[in-house]
């Protein structure tokens, strides 16, 4: 019973930061209709500003839990403001391009940034610190869960929260809703389209990194190719919640991050991910809307 | 006084281009400027990069605004240039293709023989990305359906040479075939459940495939001999005649040439036949192609098996050319070149393919001081291309119906 409540637990941490990046992906896909392959590299770009500040916080000499939160805020910062260049100079130009050309241009973009952190940085594992402390009342409950996941399902939890609420009760969630219904109709009412979409890209990037730096201080090393898979994964759980909705990426980051816990506990470590990709290949067969997502029909 | 719409002044262009100079230099600090040890905790700064980034941002940012603001200014030229009027003679006059070809075909005939060998292996290289992007060619050039997991036909050809050879001994000859039916069938049986799919939804499938390709021949031990791979694979022979070794890379040579030959053959045949245009038909608008009464299922099909056999069988070529295969050949980034060998040659253009698979491979090979930043260009021009040129390098022509001579006549410049 421990074993599966762990594995449970475990699915669920992993869930939740599927969740924060999936997010970025459902909602950029539902404002403009396009697979951000870019994102994955938020995320580690994310990890990697995260990384870099935390060290130079530590020369610095502060201490545990402001070095925690500010490096998250640079991650943060930085992550959204690699979104937003990201958006205005592959993704803008191409705004009314067939759909094959931002999705390339997306790839090329991806396969840009994974190898300017290469150049830049290493290509070798760097040791990410432990960010999250310790704390004494989960001591009773460390062979079912430690503190750096409770930290992580917190924190998720709470960023949803105030994801939907901005998304249901502002001025930008609503024009958001706008765009992602009917772009120029949202212009015609006055909505700042381009705007808005560059805001959609700097939340989206903004809890990509978020997502970044918990994982990464929570598995303790990062490198320049963590992007990639974790893309994929993440897109799979927007697809397998539906792609577009919001509690879909949330439900399905959970989903995936059950299942993979689950089949890596009880059946084999060594293919992981093939589950993972398994899921997503049945799932756009049996159910290509996703768990909560809504069939459409194309009209003529 | 310039045009309307693009009226900027020098100041602004200069301001501007500032901003956008200061907006990288921020955006590229942590990770150009500082670099951490996390193990020894040292920190270097490297300033210099600031400056770097700073200086070609701008000066990128204001030759583009210069650029933008000279072309808003003067009218569009009506008259074509001196290129595009020599270009389009020579792609009308009859006279001069048969000397290009055959100075072309003295030129591929001899190749092996004036360079040195490490060259021709380069070549062949090359030739086998020819083929690889023109059969990646009829699945996204001619049919529109965007393959991510190209890679997954050319390990199947690959490794049932290898594997085909290593358990049972059977020859090049005789895989050649069967790892391009292998792959066909494997085509197949991923066109069957993605058929419902498009677009977006497609690429991610194709690309979750790729995957678990790769990843079951890494960790299937004792099927693929996991990540340490198959060594030892036999190079094609010729009725038994024993070559060495640098006869054995001129013969693989020619033998690319012959299959690079036959698949723009066939190619070519297949773009202009019933099932090509029905591809371009499904690419243009799926609805409408099916209300045409296309069969759409079969059309798809045949795109995925036609595209995988040719993937299959240069994969078997790869494997005797190498002599040594493992799962690291074939990572989603294989694919991803492909792809923009596609891409970059014009999407369904043949002579695209050719030239952009020549550019993408063999650039990088003779700019070897540019090593390591090519996958960072590679990538750049992906982006740069899609902004600037989305229709590639050789814009494909469409077909046309032409009326019948005696009015085309009449028009005849």
């Amino acid at each position: 019973m421990d074993y599966f409540l762990e594995l449970f637990l475990g699915g669920l941490t992993r869930g939740s930061i599927y969740a924060l990046i999936a997010l970025g992906y459902t909602m950029v896909y539902g404002i403009i209709g396009l697979i951000n392959f870019a994102h994955g590299e938020i995320y580690m770009i994310g990890a990697f500003t995260g990384l870099i500040a935390a060290s130079v916080l530590t020369l610095l000499g502060l201490n545990g839990s402001a070095i925690l939160v500010l490096a998250s805020l640079a991650a943060i910062v930085y992550a959204a403001a690699y979104g937003y260049t990201i958006e205005r100079v592959a993704y803008r130009p191409l705004r009314n391009a067939p759909r094959l050309s931002p999705l390339i241009s997306a790839i090329g973009m991806s396969i840009f940034l994974q190898n300017y952190v290469l150049l830049a940085q290493t290509s070798d594992f760097l040791p990410f610190p432990s960010l999250i402390p310790e704390f004494a009342f989960i001591e009773p409950y460390a062979h079912i869960i430690g503190s750096s996941e409770v930290v992580i399902l917190l924190v998720t939890a709470v960023a949803m929260v105030l994801l939907t609420l901005i998304i249901k009760y502002t001025r930008v969630g609503r024009a958001m809703r706008a765009t992602a219904q009917d772009k120029e109709m949202a212009m015609l009412v006055g909505v700042d389209v381009n705007r808005i979409i560059s805001t959609t890209f700097v939340i989206g990037s903004g809890l990509a990194a978020l997502g970044g730096i918990l994982i990464a201080s929570h598995i303790g090393q990062i490198n320049f190719s963590i992007g990639f898979v974790a893309g994929i994964k993440a897109f799979t759980a927007a697809v397998l919640g539906g792609i577009g909705s919001i509690p879909g990426a949330v439900l399905g980051g959970f989903v995936l991050g059950c299942t993979e816990s689950f089949a890596t506990g009880y059946v084999s470590s060594d293919y992981e991910d093939v589950f993972a990709f398994s899921l997503l290949v049945l799932i756009l067969i049996f159910r290509p809307a996703g768990i909560l997502g809504r069939s459409s029909t194309e009209k003529v | 006084m310039a045009g309307s719409g693009s009226g900027k002044s020098h100041g602004e262009i200069l301001r501007h281009s500032l901003s956008i100079a200061l907006w990288f230099v921020f955006l590229t600090f942590p990770i150009l400027v500082i670099r951490i040890n996390p193990v020894e905790q040292i920190i270097v700064w490297r300033w210099h990069n600031m400056a770097m980034v700073g200086l070609g941002s701008f000066f990128l940012a204001l030759a583009g605004g210069i650029y933008l603001k000279k072309r808003g200014a003067a009218p569009p030229s009506l008259v074509p240039g001196r290129f595009a009027v020599f270009r389009k003679r020579f792609y009308e006059e009859p006279l001069l293709h048969g000397p290009v070809l055959a100075l072309c075909a003295l030129f591929v005939f001899v190749f092996p023989h004036i360079f040195s060998s490490y060259q021709t292996n380069i070549m062949t290289t090359a030739l086998i990305y020819v083929v690889l992007g023109l059969g990646l060619n009829i699945v996204v050039g001619l049919a529109g359906l965007l393959d991510l997991g190209y890679v997954a036909f050319y390990a199947v050809g690959a490794y049932s040479y290898a594997l085909l050879n290593h358990h049972f001994g059977l020859g090049f000859w005789t895989v050649l075939p069967v790892g391009a039916g292998l792959a066909a069938v494997f085509g197949i049986l991923l066109g069957f459940p993605v058929l419902r799919l498009r677009g977006d939804y497609l690429a991610i499938v194709t690309l979750g495939f790729g995957e678990i390709i790769r990843l079951i021949l890494e960790n299937w031990n004792d099927f693929s001999f996991g990540p340490s791979g198959i060594a030892n694979i036999p190079r094609p022979g010729l009725f038994g005649v024993e070559m060495s070794l640098e006869a054995s890379t001129n013969y693989l040579y020619y033998l690319m040439i012959g299959l690079v030959l036959g698949t723009i053959f066939v190619v070519n045949r297949l773009q202009n036949s019933r099932i090509g245009r029905a591809w371009i038909a499904l690419r243009e608008d799926e609805i409408a192609c099916q209300a045409m009464g296309i069969d759409k299922t079969a059309t798809k099909l045949a795109a995925f098996a036609l595209g995988a056999f040719w993937a299959g069988m240069v994969g078997v070529i790869f494997a005797a050319k190498t002599t040594f295969i493992n799962p690291a050949s074939f990572t989603f980034l294989e694919s991803a070149i492909i792809l923009s060998i596609v891409v970059l040659g014009g999407m369904g253009s043949i002579v695209g393919v050719v030239i952009a698979a020549m550019v993408l491979i063999l650039l990088p090979e003779y700019l070897r001081a540019f090593a390591e930043f090519r996958m960072l260009l590679f990538g750049a021009v992906l982006v740069v291309m899609m902004v600037f040129r989305p229709q590639g390098l050789i814009r494909s022509t469409k077909r046309r119906y032409r009326l019948p001579v005696k009015t085309a006549h009449g028009h005849r410049g």
